[in-house]
């Protein structure tokens, strides 16, 4: 079992969670060439090591997390949330 | 080599098994090969033994930076089958089933395939209608498949939970007649024999650490034991493909490597005949007992991406839940073992066996969690394409570029994220 330390939460099972995918992933504009949306939708880094994912903290406070983890090892050395406006919320407390 | 025989098994049973010898040599690499294929899992050790038979090249290593058949190949649940339904696919897998259908004499090797029935359970009007088109599809195709009604599933399979109590109550079964199991780690053999015998040099221990190129051609690989020149490189390294593609300086793939667990109970006296599938209401597990008599099965991914060969204990509880669910009679059984694989995930849940962006380098990878059943007919087109430089009829969607083309081959429907394609 992996221990995901949710910032809302705290540190929970990963069966709370639900895995979203590669979290480095920017979706280009709407009207950007179908060879940028190839490379968003298909292409995929899919590292070996350390590499920046999100998940979903379904069965908790739902929020989106980028967790830094490693693929081998599964050691886990950054969560913070994936909305901007969510990680200044909590460091304010409002 | 002594061809394994009837007779020969009675003679060695006399002389104290004294007549066998080795089934392959342990040959060093030699400096340079016609073809080099990464990787000795069933798939390489099954395009080298067509590269020999089938195109008559002479010179082909195998190298595997661990041991022959020690990864996917010992870590699967056996399954072969050929219900699939999108072009392509269907003729690739009917044609695989037929080469397993007459592997154990091609090989002179018993694979052990028994063509036990692969019964997929049905729970719904809704998948009835479903299956009756996919195995409809499947019959003009040139397959077998059927649908049984309850009595008929309860006459064949009686030990599923038929309770009216159940959570999701049976109707009936899509049933594949030919299709069943065979002995995993005795195929892997199989076709290292076979191809040592062609003389095919399976080199283990030997990892591939560089890719060398030049001028748009891959000119050598870079091991553990040393320089090897090749004029063509085929790479079947399922889990690791990004990796090879990486060392290669192609960039990124449309991957992604997931685990995926498998289970064996400990040995009980024959209870189930076939292969018998269950997958509703978000749920997929599949089970069948081995000839020693375990139960074996599996279910989903570990859902998170992951390159560790060992698996979490959310899924093994997933599993236990599916297995009593549908076995109710296997709740005191105790589980002997469980182990896990890595596998390529792709974006569709279909394979790739193409050329690359290099002219000499050629991929085979992509399996999802079907790679098992694939391997007799993936190590023969992979050896047409080495052979002949062009995709076979069958493989023209099985390439890098289909998604440009705005061809997807998702048997599941489930779009682009790899973990969904099961």
């Amino acid at each position: 079992m992996i221990r995901i330390p949710c910032p809302f939460c705290g540190e929970r099972d990963h069966s709370e969670f639900g895995y979203g995918g590669d979290a480095t992933i920017t979706y280009p504009a709407l009207d950007a060439p179908a060879a940028d949306w190839l490379e968003a939708v298909f292409q995929r880094q899919n590292i070996r090591g350390m590499q920046h994912e999100t998940w979903q903290h379904v069965s908790g406070c739902r929020m989106w997390l980028v967790v830094e983890r490693d693929t081998v090892s599964h050691e886990i050395r950054s969560v913070r949330p994936a909305h901007p406006g969510m990680g200044k919320a909590l460091k304010e407390g409002s | 080599m002594t061809r394994f025989s009837g007779w020969n098994v009675f003679l060695n049973g006399l002389t104290g098994q004294t007549g066998w010898q080795r089934q392959w040599r342990d040959p060093q690499p030699k400096p340079e090969y016609d073809v080099v294929i990464v990787g000795a899992g069933l798939h390489g050790l099954a395009t080298a033994y067509y590269l020999a038979k089938n195109h008559g090249v002479k010179n082909i290593a195998v190298v595997e930076k661990g041991w022959l058949g020690g990864g996917n190949a010992g870590r699967n649940t056996t399954i072969v089958r050929s219900n699939y339904m999108m072009p392509g696919n269907r003729e690739f897998y009917e044609h695989s089933l037929k080469l397993w259908e007459n592997l154990s004499h091609d090989l002179n090797y018993n694979v052990m395939f028994s063509q036990r029935a692969h019964v997929s359970l049905l729970h719904s009007p809704g998948a009835r209608d479903a299956a009756a088109r996919r195995y409809n599809t499947m019959r003009l195709t040139g397959s077998d498949g059927e649908l049984w009604d309850l009595e008929t599933l309860k006459k064949n399979v009686p030990l599923l939970n038929y309770g009216l109590g159940a959570r999701f109550p049976i109707i009936g079964a899509a049933v594949q007649r030919r299709a069943g199991t065979a002995r995993h780690d005795a195929v892997a053999w199989a076709y290292a024999r076979a191809a040592d015998q062609h003389g095919v040099d399976i080199i283990q221990n030997c990892e591939v650490t560089g890719v060398t190129r030049k001028n748009g051609r891959v000119t050598s690989l870079e091991t553990s034991r040393g320089t090897i020149r090749a004029k063509k490189v085929g790479l079947a390294v399922s889990g690791n493909t990004s990796r090879l593609w990486t060392m290669a300086g192609l960039g990124t793939l449309p991957i992604e490597t997931h685990k995926l667990q498998a289970f064996v109970s400990e040995p009980l006296k024959p209870l189930l005949d076939q292969v018998v599938v269950f997958g509703v209401g978000g749920t997929h597990f599949y089970i069948s007992q081995s000839n020693k008599g375990g139960m074996v099965f599996g279910g989903d991914l570990d859902w998170y991406k992951s390159y560790a060969q060992r698996g979490n204990l959310p899924i093994v509880q997933d599993v236990a839940e599916c297995a009593m669910s549908i076995l109710p009679c296997l709740g005191r059984v105790r589980l002997l073992r469980h182990w896990a694989g890595v596998m390529d995930m792709s974006m569709d849940g279909s394979p790739f066996i193409c050329k690359t962006p290099l002219d000499n380098l050629y991929l085979n990878g992509g399996w999802n969690y079907g790679g098992f059943k694939a391997s007799p007919a993936s190590g023969w087109y992979f050896a047409d394409l080495i052979a002949n430089e062009r995709p076979h009829q069958f493989l023209v969607n099985y390439d890098l570029k289909r998604f440009e083309r705005g061809v997807n081959i998702d048997e599941r429907g489930a779009g682009p994220d790899p973990k969904l394609h099961g």
